[in-house]
């Protein structure tokens, strides 16, 4: 004998939730989306008005000077690369995406990173909302990204943004948690206030471990962007999907490998600055 | 002796429990119970419990204790990086266990200076920056404690090294700069946590000489924890033994040594060297001869010649040591002229009372030619003690 359960609403609870933000929260996504679009499109310009052999050294001379004369050498025949299989403005596209989307992250994940260093609660309260983050499909962040700010690249950083940024908090987080306990007593013991505390000893001897998760962040931002290429953002992503659409393997994986590229330039440049700060 | 000090840090009735109900432990406390039933009814841990003690201006006082016995917790109650739980701690009148953060963080910065364990050197900071921190914290002017910081690395014996970062320095540099910061500090009392335990043993007998001439020097306040006997006895104006979170016993090393309060000191003492258990009066000898006060300088050289003397003790009428004359300056008075032994005599001599312990000695035969008298508490003379004599005694005392 079945008894009769009623299945939770709980999809109609979210999308009630979802409307009334979007309904009562028009004029703040609005705003945040001229902001957002604004910003995009200025980077965007900048980058691309450059003519693109001057780009290409400016970042091949950049690798050299925080890393080595291989990675230069590399970033130069990569980008060459991109640039000889005509996919320079999607690059560029990305490109802008990531960073935006990355600055903005890393913008809330600092200070969201020390408060829960600092306090047990938050940190209790905000690790499982990361642990939901991380572990959510990625795509489900697309959908309602499009009630709120529309069909393109805004909704494509609001997503990436939501993604990308658990690791920023975590690692910040980490890093300041990690300071030993006689070093936070050292400057306990003379006085320090919290404010001298964090900035003249928690801040400076975690900033290795809050650079691993920027880099970390800079590599989940630019696998959302891609993927972001659904909702209609510009890039190599939709490089990716147009080729998934028309059934062509070929531009599919030259537009894949463009993305790699672009993957292991930004991650070794990161880890270079880290490693940096290190020594 | 001490009595007459001023007290600089007065602790009574501090007690520190771990746990979230320190109220029901402390009553449990009251009640008799010790640490592992109280442990066991309430899951409370009591740290410390009731301790009393005075540190005295200028006092280098030492916190001896096994691991497990409170000594960490309660050198960090003083500063309150441990809250107390209860009881009181004044230093100079400011109650610090009821002061509000603002205020605890002035009574922080004005009177105590750490030095830790692990040295606890910022590895992001140089040297000199690392002596600089509690002045920066200070909020003093660059310039200023660039200069008070060259200055404490240099009474360290550091000069030179202003540049260099912490980890390339060896384990004893690196406790010199610790030494550094909290000297730099300039704070009224200085807190050293098993500050040399993490040293390998020829270091560490560096640093404990040093500390004691600079202590010495600068007559600064000073709380030091060890777990090492030896230590606590070598460099200790004074000695709190604890013991499971209370205090065992308070005393000079000598009180501690000589008239240990129960079994668990004695036990404690038992592995120390036998020279520091001995006392002045085991390898006394009688005096052969003494002049008075009121003799001439013909009476001593005569006494001195008779008993085959270089020298002799001067005593008064109640047979109170009062100075000692030798044979140069008897014979030198005798053609001066000079009609009394008081006129010339010297207090260029050790002298000690019969409970000090022999290893004391050692240092006092080096420092002094004369044999070392002692005397008993009204000064009265008793005997003296010979270099062989303590020797004889202590290859005596390894038999046994």
């Amino acid at each position: 004998m079945a008894i009769e359960i009623p299945r939770v609403p709980l999809g109609d609870w979210i999308e009630d939730g979802l409307n009334w933000l979007t309904s009562e929260y028009s004029i703040v996504t609005r705003a945040i989306s001229r902001v957002t679009q604004t910003g995009i499109d200025g980077l965007n310009d900048a980058l691309m008005w450059l003519p693109d052999w001057s780009l290409l050294v400016i970042i091949a001379a950049l690798c050299w000077w925080l890393a080595s004369v291989r990675l230069a050498i590399g970033a130069m025949a990569g980008l060459a690369l991109i640039w000889n299989l005509d996919l320079w403005d999607p690059m560029i596209e990305t490109l802008t995406l990531v960073v935006i989307a990355t600055l903005v992250a890393v913008v809330i994940a600092l200070p969201v990173g020390i408060a829960a260093a600092l306090s047990e609660r938050l940190y209790k309260t905000i690790m499982p909302v990361l642990d939901f983050m991380q572990t959510m499909p990625a795509f489900v962040y697309l959908i309602p990204a499009i009630p709120f700010f529309g069909i393109g690249s805004v909704s494509a950083i609001f997503a990436t943004v939501i993604f990308s940024m658990p690791p920023a908090i975590r690692f910040t987080t980490l890093g300041i948690r990690q300071v030993p306990v006689e070093l936070v007593e050292a400057a306990d013991a003379y006085g320090a206030t919290r404010g001298q505390k964090l900035l003249k000893v928690q801040l400076p001897m975690s900033l290795p471990t809050v650079m691993a998760g920027i880099n970390q962040t800079i590599m989940l931002a630019l696998s959302m962007v891609v993927i972001a290429a659904m909702i209609g953002a510009d890039g190599l992503g939709s490089e990716v999907w147009r080729a998934i659409q028309r059934l062509r393997p070929g531009d599919g994986f030259e537009a894949g490998i463009a993305v790699v590229i672009l993957a292991m330039l930004l991650d070794r440049l990161t880890q270079s600055l880290r490693k940096q700060r290190k020594s | 002796m001490s009595d007459n000090r001023s007290v600089k840090i007065r602790v009574r009735q501090l007690s520190k429990v771990f746990g979230n109900q320190p109220k029901k432990a402390l009553e449990l406390r009251d009640q008799g119970l010790k640490r592992p039933e109280i442990l066991d009814r309430t899951g409370q841990t009591l740290g410390l419990s009731d301790i009393n003690f005075d540190v005295y201006e200028g006092e280098l006082l030492v916190i001896m204790g096994l691991s497990g016995s409170g000594k960490s917790t309660l050198i960090r109650c003083l500063n309150r990086l441990i809250e107390p739980s209860e009881g009181e701690i004044v230093i100079d009148g400011e109650n610090i266990p009821s002061l509000k953060e603002r205020e605890l963080l002035e009574c922080r910065r004005r009177h105590f200076s750490m030095v830790f364990q692990n040295f606890a050197l910022f590895p992001h900071r140089t040297v000199r920056q690392n002596a600089e921190f509690g002045l920066e914290i200070r909020g003093v002017d660059p310039a200023e404690r660039r200069q008070t910081a060259a200055s404490a690395l240099k009474q360290v014996g550091l000069a030179g090294w202003e540049d260099a970062y912490p980890n390339q320095l060896s384990g004893g540099m690196q406790q010199r700069v610790g030494l550094a910061r909290a000297l730099a500090n300039d704070a009224s009392v200085l807190l050293m946590d098993e500050a040399f335990s993490a040293l390998d043993p020829l270091i560490r007998g560096d640093m404990q000489q040093e500390l004691l001439e600079l202590q010495h020097r600068m007559k600064k306040t000073t709380v030091f924890i060890t777990h090492d006997l030896d230590e606590a006895l070598s460099i200790g104006d004074r000695i709190v033994l604890l013991k499971d979170g209370e205090v065992v016993q308070i005393g000079t090393p000598e009180e501690i040594l000589t008239q240990p309060a129960d079994d668990y000191v004695r036990r404690f003492i038992e592995g120390v060297d036998k020279s520091r258990i001995l006392r002045a009066e085991s390898a006394m000898r009688k005096v052969r001869s003494t002049v008075r006060d009121t003799d001439g300088p013909r009476t001593a050289l005569r006494k001195m010649r008779d008993h085959g003397l270089d020298a002799i003790y001067i005593l008064d009428r109640e047979r109170r040591l009062i100075g000692l004359i030798d044979a140069d300056a008897a014979s030198q008075a005798l053609e001066e002229g000079k009609q009394r032994v008081t006129d010339v005599m010297t207090q260029d001599f050790r002298k000690v009372v019969r409970e000090e312990p022999l290893h004391n000695l050692f240092a006092m035969f080096h420092e002094n030619r004369f044999p070392i008298a002692v005397v008993d508490e009204n000064q009265v003379l008793q005997g003296v003690v010979v270099k062989g004599a303590v020797l004889d005694e202590l290859a005596q005392a390894g038999e046994r």
